[in-house]
C-alpha cells in the first residue's frame, strides 16, 4: 500500500509571532514541520515497523523553504517526498484540491495529516481531501490500528471519545496523544539526502482559492496585571475577592 | 435564505446556536434566517428554536440519531442546494469543523472557520478570524453566490427568543450510509456547566501538586462558583485529569467572563485557548511566569495556602 503524509511548514509555537506590511513575517523566524503532521509521519512509520508492506511519501506545498520541513520527514524515515511548490497562500480547501489529486496520482489509500494547523489554526484539510476523494475520514485520531484493509482505531468527538472502524481507503487526522515522534538520527539524516525530493509546479492542479487574506494584526487585549503579593495569605485572598466582586464585577 | 445548522444535546439547543443566529440576524439581508434541525426524536429542538427564526426545517429521522460526518454534509448540501441559501452558519465545534470543510466542497464554496465577525456587503463576505495560536487577528473575504461560515463559540451574543415560533417544515433528504462505524463511546461529561458554554471557568496546571489538589483547589473554587473546571495538557497528560477539559492549542478554546488559573506557568499553547477571557485571575508561586503577563489579577503565592482562603473568602 501507499501512505501520504501531508506536511506543513510553521512557525515554531516557542518563536512570537511578528507582523509586517499586514501580514505575519516569517523571515527570521524558525520554522519547523507542524507537530500535528509529526504525529502522522510517526504513526505511518509505525504502521510499516508493525509488518505492513508499505511506501511512505511525505507531500507538501509551499514556498522553497518549505523542502527543509521535508527533509525532515524523510530524516525520520519516509520513503520519498513531493514538493508541490508555490508562493500563493491556499486555504484548506484549496490545498485539499491538491493533495486529493497527488493521492490519485500515486495510488495512495491512507493519507494522514494534521488536525489542527499551527498557523491558520484550521482543521479543514483532512474532511476536505477525504471529500474530495470520496473516502471517509476520521479526526482528531488518538489510537490506530490496520489490519488487512480494516482501520480500527479512537478519536475525540464533541464530547468526550469514540472507538471506530472504517475500511481503507481513508483519511486520518492526528492528534497529541496519538505517539511520540521520533527524532532524526545522524545516520538516517545521511541516508535522507539521497532519498527522491520530487518538485512539482502548482499551475498542473487547477487551483483557484476562494478565500482571500486581506490583513493580520496582533490585538493585544490591555490586561489590568494588578499582581497581589500572596504572602500575607487572608490579606491577598480578601483583596482578590474584593477586587473581583467590586472591580471586575465578575462573580456575585 | 441564510441556513442555520442546529447544534443540540441532551434535548437543548446550544447556546452557539443562538450565538449563530445573531450573526445572522446581523448580517441585514433580505433572506428569511432559517434554522435546520437534524436528529432523531428532535421536535422539542425544533420547536426551540422556532422562537428565533424565521422558518425551521426539521430532519426528524432515527438514520440521524448519530452525528456523522458524511450524514451531517449531505444533508446540509441538499438543503442549502434546494433552499438556494447564501451563507450556511454552522457551530465551531468539534464536529461542526469536521462536516464544514465537506458541505463546501459539495456546494463549491468557500469555507470562513471560526470566525469571530461576519460582514456581507453584496456578494462580498469580511469576516475575522484567529490564527497563529489565536495570537494574530485575521481579516479574510470570500466572493460568490453562497458560502459556508463556522462560528467561534462564545464570541457573539446569543439571540434572545421571541415570542411567537416560526413555521416548521418537514423535510425529505437522500442520505449516503454512513461509512465510519462508531463500535464505543467514552462520555466524559461533568455534572458541571460545559466547558465552552461557562461563564466562569477555573482551571489548574501543575502547580496544584496531584490529581487530589486538583479536586481540592480546582474543583472546590468551580464549585463554589457554579464554573466549569479546565486543567493543562501538561496534567491532562499525566492523566490527573480527562481530556474533555483540556484548555489550548489541543484542546478547548474558551472566552469566559471569568478565568482563573490555579498553578498554571502560561505555555504559548495553553494560553491560545484561553487567551480572549474577558477577565483573567492567576495564582501562581513564580511571579516570573509568563500567565500574569496576561493576567488582570493575579497572586504570587502558595495555591495550597490561598484557594482555601479565597474559599472561605467567598463563603463570608
Amino acid at each position: 500500500m501507499r501512505i501520504l503524509t501531508f506536511i506543513r511548514q510553521v512557525l515554531d509555537a516557542e518563536e512570537s509571532v511578528h507582523v509586517a506590511n499586514n501580514a505575519v513575517a516569517l523571515e527570521n523566524s524558525k520554522l519547523v514541520m507542524d507537530t500535528m503532521d509529526e504525529y502522522g509521519v510517526e504513526e505511518a512509520l509505525r504502521l510499516r515497523e508493525s509488518g505492513i508492506e508499505a511506501e511512505i511519501i511525505a507531500v507538501a506545498v509551499g514556498p522553497g523553504r518549505t523542502q527543509d520541513a521535508l527533509r525532515t520527514a524523510l530524516a525520520m524515515g519516509v520513503d520519498r517526498a513531493i514538493h508541490v511548490e508555490t508562493d500563493l497562500r491556499l486555504d484548506a480547501i484549496a490545498l485539499s484540491k491538491v493533495l486529493a489529486q497527488v493521492a490519485q496520482k500515486e495510488e495512495a489509500t491512507l493519507i494522514l495529516s494534521g488536525g489542527q494547523q499551527a498557523d491558520w489554526d484550521s482543521h479543514a484539510l483532512g474532511a476536505a481531501t477525504a471529500e474530495r476523494l470520496n473516502w471517509p475520514q476520521a479526526t482528531w485520531t488518538s489510537a490506530l490500528e490496520l489490519k488487512g484493509t480494516t482501520l480500527t482505531g479512537k478519536h475525540d468527538v464533541d464530547e468526550g471519545s469514540e472507538t471506530f472502524t472504517l475500511e481503507l481507503p481513508a483519511v486520518i487526522t492526528t492528534q497529541q496523544g496519538l505517539n511520540e515522534p521520533r527524532y532524526p538520527t545522524l545516520p538516517n539524516i545521511m541516508k535522507s539526502k539521497k532519498k527522491e525530493l520530487r518538485k512539482e509546479p502548482l499551475d498542473q492542479f487547477n487551483v483557484t482559492p476562494k478565500v482571500n487574506f486581506i490583513s493580520a494584526e496582533i490585538q493585544v487585549k490591555n490586561r489590568l496585571n494588578k499582581v497581589l503579593d500572596g504572602k500575607d495569605v487572608p490579606a491577598a485572598a480578601s483583596q482578590l475577592v474584593d477586587l473581583l466582586r467590586n472591580e471586575a464585577r465578575v462573580i456575585a | 435564505m441564510i441556513l442555520i445548522v442546529v447544534e443540540h444535546a441532551n434535548g437543548k439547543v446550544s447556546k452557539s446556536t443562538r450565538e449563530m443566529v445573531t450573526v445572522a440576524r446581523e448580517l441585514g439581508r433580505e433572506a428569511p434566517v432559517t434554522a435546520l434541525v437534524l436528529g432523531s426524536g428532535v421536535a422539542p429542538i425544533a420547536a426551540e428554536i422556532a422562537k428565533a427564526v424565521d422558518q425551521v426545517l426539521v430532519a426528524d429521522l432515527p438514520a440521524l440519531s448519530q452525528y456523522d460526518s458524511e450524514l451531517w454534509s449531505a444533508a446540509v448540501a441538499q438543503i442549502a442546494t434546494e433552499g438556494e441559501a447564501s451563507i450556511v452558519l454552522i457551530g465551531g465545534s468539534r464536529s461542526g469543523r469536521e462536516y464544514s470543510p465537506r458541505v463546501a466542497i459539495k456546494l463549491d464554496a468557500p469555507l470562513l472557520e471560526d470566525i469571530i465577525s461576519l460582514k456581507a456587503s453584496g456578494d462580498k463576505l469580511t469576516a475575522q478570524h484567529y490564527t497563529y495560536l489565536a495570537r494574530v487577528t485575521e481579516t479574510i473575504e470570500a466572493m460568490g453566490p453562497v458560502a459556508v461560515v463556522t462560528i467561534k463559540p462564545g464570541v457573539f451574543n446569543p439571540a434572545t427568543p421571541r415570542t411567537e415560533a416560526a413555521e416548521q417544515f418537514d423535510v425529505d433528504l437522500n442520505l449516503p450510509t454512513a461509512r465510519l462505524k462508531v463500535t464505543g463511546k467514552t462520555a466524559e461529561r461533568s455534572s458541571r456547566v460545559s466547558l465552552t458554554e461557562a461563564d466562569i471557568v477555573v482551571s489548574g496546571g501543575r502547580g496544584v501538586g496531584s490529581a487530589e489538589g486538583f479536586t481540592q483547589y480546582v474543583e472546590a473554587l468551580a464549585d463554589q462558583l457554579g464554573a466549569a473546571v479546565g486543567a493543562t495538557r501538561a496534567i491532562v497528560d499525566a492523566g490527573w485529569r480527562p481530556y474533555s477539559e483540556q484548555v489550548g492549542q489541543t484542546g478547548k478554546t474558551v472566552q469566559p467572563k471569568l478565568y482563573i488559573a490555579i498553578g498554571i506557568s502560561g505555555a504559548v499553547q495553553h494560553l491560545s485557548g484561553m487567551n480572549k477571557s474577558k477577565t483573567i485571575v492567576a495564582i501562581n508561586r513564580d511571579a516570573e511566569a509568563p500567565i500574569f503577563k496576561i493576567a488582570d489579577y493575579g497572586i504570587v503565592g502558595d495555591v495550597p495556602q490561598l484557594v482555601p482562603a479565597i474559599l472561605a473568602e467567598l463563603k463570608k
